[in-house]
């Protein structure tokens, strides 16, 4: 029996150091659940130490292990991985191929926490930098460690594939194109026009509590899984991806 | 002022070989995003840029751009390369920064301003 379950792909923590110090993993899920969010992603640039501390977290709501990877064309992408050691392989590769940029003032917003929202250490390493690593080739290596490779609000003017590259090479395989909240599904429809071969979605981009859940998408699916999310985005078995605009 | 001119003024590395470097430049564009260049740049202007993927060949055919300076050493691929020679866009590198290329480029081409 199917059913639709909203999601939540794109949610910073305080990890990240352009999102607020509340984005607690505890904090999130509970905004998340006020939200009546069913499914979200932690996604942190270039990192996904937090992650560990949303998994502790006894909720109803699924947590997707995920990371915001910077491509060295300045281009973000979103991995969303099958469990937590398969994202912890892919951040290690993402961590050999980033700059080692120490900066100890951004470090203190660079938060580590564990799941009573103590904090339990900081990353010094400049996170937001881009990696070394190709957008072909960051979409192999989440490819190759069973993970979704989505390309991150593409209606943005930074930091998008499409500003980047000016457009979407064609053997570029993405399994989804994420559109903020700034665009509408009519607009949506003239900008992305030329990339209707890939599944559309919205997320929030969340970097404070309040903007969780300030777009999603539905996903007709059996149950809220990172299996069932992979057919509804590759549209088996009659799964489906539902998209709100 | 042509190509080739340019390859000595600036002692460019030809990254393709076979292309003929007899095209005449109008101007220069500065720009890493490719968008930007899309929209901005003009028929026959040199660009400058680090970025190395394969889509800088695909947007300066598009534009009619006379030639891609990648700076800062950066080196495109294989492909980035093959699709240059098939598509006829000169590509040269250079270790030098974008700010040292422009500035020869716009003395080379408008010296006389300059000076005026």
């Amino acid at each position: 029996m199917l059913k639709k379950y909203k999601a939540d792909f794109h949610i910073h923590t305080c990890l990240s150091p352009c999102a607020e110090l509340d984005m607690t993993p505890r904090r999130i899920i509970g905004r998340a659940m006020e939200r009546s969010l069913d499914i979200i992603a932690i996604t942190d640039h270039n990192a996904a130490e937090n992650v560990f501390a949303a998994n502790r977290i006894e909720s109803s709501v699924t947590i997707i292990p995920g990371m915001e990877i910077t491509t060295s064309e300045e281009a973000h992408v979103i991995a969303l991985m099958p469990d937590i050691d398969s994202l912890m392989e892919l951040r290690s590769i993402v961590k050999e191929s980033m700059p080692a940029i120490i900066t100890e003032k951004l470090a203190f917003e660079q938060v580590i926490v564990n799941e009573n929202d103590e904090v339990e250490g900081f990353i010094k390493e400049l996170l937001i930098n881009a990696t070394s690593l190709e957008a072909e080739r960051v979409v192999k290596i989440i490819h190759q460690y069973g993970g979704i490779a989505i390309a991150a609000h593409v209606d943005r003017d930074v930091y998008s594939i499409l500003t980047q590259l000016g457009f979407i090479p064609d053997d570029m395989d993405f399994d989804a194109l994420e559109i903020s909240f700034r665009t509408s599904h009519d607009e949506a429809e003239t900008i992305l026009q030329p990339y209707r071969r890939y599944p559309w979605i919205k997320s929030s981009d969340a970097h404070h509590l309040v903007d969780i859940g300030r777009c999603y998408t539905e996903f007709l699916i059996k149950e809220p899984t990172f299996e069932e999310i992979m057919l509804a985005l590759q549209g088996k078995e009659g799964r489906e991806v539902i998209w709100h605009g | 002022m042509r190509v080739n001119d340019l390859r000595d003024i600036l002692s460019l590395q030809v990254l393709t070989e076979g292309i003929p470097l007899d095209t005449e430049i109008s101007g220069g564009y500065v720009s890493d995003l490719l968008s930007d260049v899309m929209a901005n740049a003009k028929e026959g202007d040199i660009w400058i840029t680090l970025q190395t993927h394969l889509n800088i060949v695909a947007v300066a055919a598009m534009k009619g751009i006379a030639g891609i300076i990648i700076v800062n050493g950066r080196r495109p691929d294989e492909e980035t390369l093959k699709k240059a020679s098939e598509e006829g866009i000169p590509l040269f590198s250079t270790r030098e920064t974008a700010f040292v290329v422009a500035g020869k480029l716009y003395k080379a081409l408008y010296a006389q301003e300059i000076q005026s």
